[in-house]
């Protein structure tokens, strides 16, 4: 328990550093850093708690997709920081009411005893905790599951039809397009005698029609 | 305090036993994996590759080291210090932890652990951020294009790379890797599974940045890439990461799908030969055609890298989670 213990204390002091450094960081890019540095530390707490398959979609999920284009948009935006604490005197009230709001939530969720015991829990019953949360994901919850599915699929669609345009002018290449292409439909063997200019070429134009 | 020296101490010093055994081999393999690709392209090329420093140039990687450790250590003004330093660090660091979970023999791994396959995963996705990190931080244009370009590549194949992983974790019924390796007794995945096999193999090859999708690099346009601006022992840490991937790539391949420690055929000689043996051979030869795809491909344009993933590789990976599913269920064969 010792060193468990230890483990801890480390992973939730990086934790709340690393949190606070997203906020305090003078560079965007840096806060996006110490922000995917902060998800790093609360999948190492996911573990001690024993709950490994969460912490690992918690790395593959937030830290290996979600963040990576988060700071790939941030690195492109080339945001001006002291623009961005313009408005901090104006914006301040309502910024304390928001984190009163959410820390009263939690006190009174740790002190009302509103939690159900351990994360441990689920871990009875000798199967791995990837099984327990199968089980409980695609029979409790398989409506609820799918549904949120939906929602992702649909954002997804979205997204896609918002962003998507066809600008004219612009060439595309049509894989399938190149693949039919044959020797019949593009060489034309026209013989021409020497001498006969003018005969051959007027069966050229009709060749060169059929290249393209 | 004895107490607490017999609990913990003989444990920590076993576990460092154990890394070590594995990272010294892996270091080493390294080295001589970058004069076997120089020495297998010099043939495939009718030349004659680096054969002078020691004999058939066996020492050249001790040479090359030394010159990477004799050179300056140039820190760009415009850079961002500290990401700069750290970026190198981290690739290297990567391509080495991701090593704790693959099994190198019945009961040879360091930690054998549930979800073995989903650490290795979440391991390999961690590796963009090195490439970013290094491309952010030189404050130079070719960095930068490189870093953009090999983000969007990496997080494109490695969807293509996730699915083909469910349709192994989906025949072999487990997330464990010792457990994967022993559903493979009798028939490797790569014969059922052959289509997810070539797939497989390919996405590796984007997600290492090796020919024909090494564009992040891309000599002719980009200079060097997101190292352009590194030079001594942090370029060597690049470089080594670099290669360390691979042959952790080559791992994973042989685990997944060539039946990781076991023998090709189930007779007693075979048998005796010791399962590290075998999955150092299977390595080798699957490292050996990374090697041979430098050496025979040209590089591909970049519309067509993202056309070959999202438009090809994913369709046909998802159709082949759910037929695998299907005829799992279909035909009772369900782990």
């Amino acid at each position: 328990m010792f060193i468990a213990a230890m483990f801890f204390y480390l992973f939730a002091l990086m934790v709340v550093l690393s949190g606070a450094m997203v906020v305090l960081a003078r560079n965007p890019v840096h806060a996006v850093l110490f922000l995917i540095l902060a998800f790093f530390n609360s999948a190492g707490l996911f573990i001690l708690l024993g709950a490994e398959f969460l912490a690992m979609l918690l790395v593959v999920v937030y830290v290996g997709a979600v963040a990576v284009l988060f700071l790939f948009v941030v690195m492109m935006l080339d945001i001006d920081a002291t623009a961005m604490r313009q408005g901090f005197r104006q914006n301040l009230p309502i910024g304390a009411a928001v984190g009163c709001v959410l820390m009263a939530e939690l006190l009174l969720v740790f002190l009302g005893g509103g939690h159900s015991g351990s994360v441990l829990a689920i871990g009875h019953g000798g199967a791995s905790n990837t099984t327990l949360i199968g089980r409980q994901l695609y029979t409790e919850y398989l409506l609820l599951f799918q549904l949120a599915g939906l929602i992702l699929l649909v954002a997804m669609i979205g997204a896609i039809t918002l962003t998507m345009r066809h600008r004219e002018g612009v060439k595309r290449q049509s894989i399938a397009k190149q693949n039919r292409r044959t020797r019949g439909g593009t060489i034309a063997i026209v013989s021409v005698e020497s001498g006969a200019v003018p005969d051959a070429l007027e069966d050229a134009p009709a060749a060169h029609k059929k290249l393209q | 305090m004895i107490e607490f020296f017999n609990a913990y101490i003989w444990d920590l010093i076993w576990t460092l036993l154990k890394i070590f055994a594995v990272i010294v081999p892996l270091l080493i393999a390294v080295a001589y994996l970058t004069l076997a690709e120089r020495r297998i392209i010099g043939f495939m090329q009718l030349r004659k590759g680096p054969n002078v420093v020691g004999p058939f140039g066996l020492l050249q990687p001790f040479a090359d080291a030394l010159k990477l450790l004799s050179k300056e250590t140039i820190l760009p003004s415009g850079a961002s210090k500290t990401v700069f330093v750290i970026a190198p660090m981290l690739t290297f660091v990567l391509s080495l932890v991701a090593w704790a979970v693959i099994p190198f023999g019945e009961g040879l791994v360091i930690a054998d652990v549930n979800i073995g396959i989903l650490y290795l995963f979440a391991i390999s996705s961690l590796g963009v951020y090195g490439v970013i990190m290094a491309g952010w931080a030189s404050n130079s244009k070719y960095p930068f294009l490189g870093a953009m370009r090999s983000a969007a590549q990496m997080i494109s194949y490695e969807v293509s790379l996730g699915l083909v992983i469910i349709t192994v974790i989906m025949a072999a019924g487990s997330l464990n890797l010792s457990d994967i390796v022993r559903a493979q007794q009798g028939l490797w995945f790569c014969i059922p599974l052959f289509p997810m096999f070539v797939i497989f193999f390919i996405s590796t090859l984007a997600e290492t940045n090796r020919a024909p999708f090494d564009l992040p690099e891309g000599e002719s346009e980009l200079v060097a890439g997101y190292f352009v601006e590194y030079s001594s022992m942090s370029f060597a840490l690049f470089f080594l990461g670099e290669y360390a991937n691979m042959i952790l790539m080559s791992g994973m391949t042989t685990t997944l799908f060539l039946g990781g420690w076991l023998p090709p055929f189930d007779v007693p000689i075979l048998n005796a030969i010791p399962g590290v043996v075998w999955f150092a051979l299977k390595t080798a030869l699957v490292l050996f055609v990374f090697l041979w795809v430098r050496a025979t491909t040209p590089r591909y344009r970049y519309d067509q890298l993202m056309r070959l993933g999202w438009k090809i590789f994913l369709p046909f990976t998802l159709f082949f989670v759910v037929l695998v599913g299907g005829v799992l269920l279909g035909f009772g064969l369900l782990p």
